[in-house]
């Protein structure tokens, strides 16, 4: 067991430091901060100042160590563009794409787990087909297309929901909600839904193939021939079974789901840390991209790493490898 | 005896098989074709008048019969910007495929059969990889690229570093399946007496164990290009792709996304559905060759 969990960690570091050293290139190596941060007429003494504040003329090593030390206690630089704390940024931007990655998990399990089962039990039916295809037509949909279809119809022509921000916020100390107001709900209707269809058809397919496999178990057989209620084979039985692989993708899925929220914050004009990155892309502005970088390999790397240790403690078979 | 050799080469298809493939040859013609069969050239500034902008189709109240699918914000006929934009996006999908398809060939072959510290540096590295989804790596690169590379947004410039920020995440698949199925091979008598006669090793990796190893590569390739296409699109429509002038689909629906709100839907949508039937073509096929060929890929997924 303590094997199990020395060797992850260590993995963990590894891609942590890998990581980092990408995320430091970045910060230090890629285009030049002096000139992105000095004003087009500024004096040669004004830039060199600029470098001994930046200490960019320091040996790499101290500047990579200097990097490390300063990330771990939350010091990431300040952005080109709005000359401002990263980490500031971020904190700010955080809650919004955190709501919207939740609300999207929800949707895609409430929905994908029963049209899964449904699958599952009537394989030939005329149903069960029929979402088939649409799951098709689904995973070959980029989100932004779905995203501008759902403008389209519900924010252009019907002009029921609204197609871009967050609505009204509510500030509990430093998380901005939108749960709290009718318009933040309104607002996040769309984008959730979005950012939810491409999990809903991973969860979907996921659900029907295990529920399929377990069905056709020995101990389903079993229980059908004791004479057990279909109902409760169905839901007591097999779908127990079924879903524990189901958490565990949901469990990794979450930091896809942070990435792949930058392209529904870009269509939705979202204010998270999606829509952060990528401008700071556009800008080139290189503290937000490699603090960026930073803070979405620490949440993969963790997750992942949980996920893995969980599944050691609950399944003993998996102790001793 | 033609028509007989095709019967027998299609018999089993399902329908959905076969018009994915119908619809990817169609749509390939399509593109190769662009210059012969679309009514404008969209990459000739010239060709086109401002005075023309914003028309919708041509079945729209206010279409003008010279613009089937309607113009954009500068004039320019969609019909022939997408035919032009299908050839950009297939042209990079393709050649990301294709990048990735060779590196990971290569660094598999090298794991499986050198084995050792080769195989993993190799693998761990293709981990440290995938621990990261393919658009937040590819927009790395692609944003990275455009900061270190003043001419970035010359289109031959931009589609190198489009495939190569598709194909830094995408080889790790080939160099996985190219390693297990190498170790397999390495086994067999045939390559024990390739290096008992004394072969050289590149010679035995790629002469007598790649033909070997190369269905499942060749599965795989069809289900990352629509993987790869679907990518380009996000980065090209994220404004980090295709420049606006030499425009992928993805650049077109970029485009297009700014006017949804003012109702002039036909520069975003068109574009849109092309992308959809394209990559919907290619994964109907993929799936298809998938379970017939390599039924256990299924099983992993």
């Amino acid at each position: 067991m303590l094997r199990v969990l020395l060797s992850r960690l260590f993995q963990a570091v590894l891609v942590m430091l890998a990581v980092t050293a990408v995320a430091f290139v970045i910060f230090r190596y890629v285009g030049d901060p002096v000139r992105s941060m000095s004003r087009e007429d500024s004096t040669v003494e004004e830039r060199a100042e600029l470098r001994a504040v930046l200490g960019i003329d320091d040996p790499v090593l101290v500047q990579y160590g200097r990097f490390v030390t300063r990330a771990i206690t939350g010091e990431l630089g300040i952005s080109y563009r709005n000359q401002r704390p990263v980490v500031g940024l971020i904190a700010e931007r955080l809650p919004a794409t955190l709501e919207l990655v939740l609300v999207a998990t929800i949707l895609s399990l409430g929905v994908g787990i029963p049209l899964g089962i449904h699958c599952a039990l009537r394989p030939e039916g005329w149903l069960a087909r029929l979402i088939q295809s649409l799951t098709l037509i689904g995973v070959s949909t980029p989100t932004f297309v779905t995203g501008i279809v759902l403008i389209l119809v519900f924010a252009v022509t019907l002009k029921w929901l609204p197609s871009f921000g967050r609505g009204e916020v509510v500030q509990l100390g430093w998380w901005s909600t939108g749960f709290l107001t009718a318009s933040g709900w309104r607002s996040l209707v769309l984008p959730a839904v979005t950012l939810s269809l491409f999990q809903l058809t991973l969860i979907m397919r996921l659900v029907r193939s295990e529920m399929l496999d377990v069905l056709s178990s020995d101990y389903i057989r079993y229980a059908r021939a004791r004479g057990l209620p279909a109902g409760h084979i169905h839901y007591k039985l097999a779908l127990r079974n079924a879903l524990m692989p189901v958490i565990t993708v949901t469990g990794l899925q979450i930091g896809s789901l942070i990435a792949f929220a930058i392209v529904t914050e870009t269509v939705f004009q979202w204010p998270g840390m999606g829509l952060l990155f990528i401008q700071a892309v556009s800008f080139v502005d290189l503290p937000v991209m490699s603090a960026y970088l930073l803070f979405v390999g620490l949440i993969f790397v963790t997750i992942n790493m949980a996920v893995d240790i969980v599944y050691a403690l609950v399944d003993p078979r998996l102790r001793s490898a | 005896m033609i028509t007989g050799r095709r019967a027998a080469v299609f018999s089993g298809w399902p329908v959905s098989a076969m018009a994915g493939l119908g619809i990817v040859v169609a749509l390939v013609l399509a593109a190769l074709l662009a210059p012969l069969i679309s009514p404008g050239n969209p990459l000739d500034l010239a060709s086109f008048n401002l005075a023309d902008s914003e028309i919708p189709p041509r079945w729209v109240q206010g279409g003008d019969p010279r613009f089937l699918l309607g113009t954009d914000n500068q004039g320019r006929d969609m019909l022939s910007a997408i035919l032009y934009g299908l050839r950009v996006s297939l042209l990079i999908g393709l050649g990301a495929v294709l990048a990735a398809a060779t590196i990971g060939i290569c660094l598999g072959l090298a794991a499986g059969y050198i084995g050792g510290r080769v195989d993993a540096a190799i693998m761990r590295f293709g981990d440290v990889i995938l621990s990261f989804p393919t658009i937040l790596l590819a927009l790395l690169v692609a944003g990275l690229a455009r900061a270190l590379i003043p001419d970035s947004a010359d289109p031959r410039l931009a589609t190198l570093i489009l495939i190569a920020a598709i194909a830094v995440h995408d080889w790790v698949q080939y160099a996985r399946t190219v390693r297990a199925a190498t170790m397999v091979e390495s086994a067999r008598d045939y390559v024990k007496a390739a290096r008992v006669i004394g072969f050289s090793q590149p010679r035995i990796m790629f002469r007598h164990i790649l033909p070997n190893v190369m269905s499942p590569v060749l599965v795989i390739a069809t289900i990352h290009l629509a993987g790869a296409v679907l990518t380009e699109a996000t980065l090209s429509f994220l404004g980090v792709g295709m420049p606006p002038t030499y425009p992928s689909l993805g650049t077109l629906i970029r485009i297009g996304n700014e006017f949804v709100f003012s109702g002039v839907w036909w520069i975003a949508l068109f574009p849109a559905l092309t992308l959809v039937i394209l990559v919907l073509a290619v994964n109907l096929l993929g799936d298809f060759l998938r379970d017939r060929f390599n039924p256990k890929l299924r099983a992993r997924q």
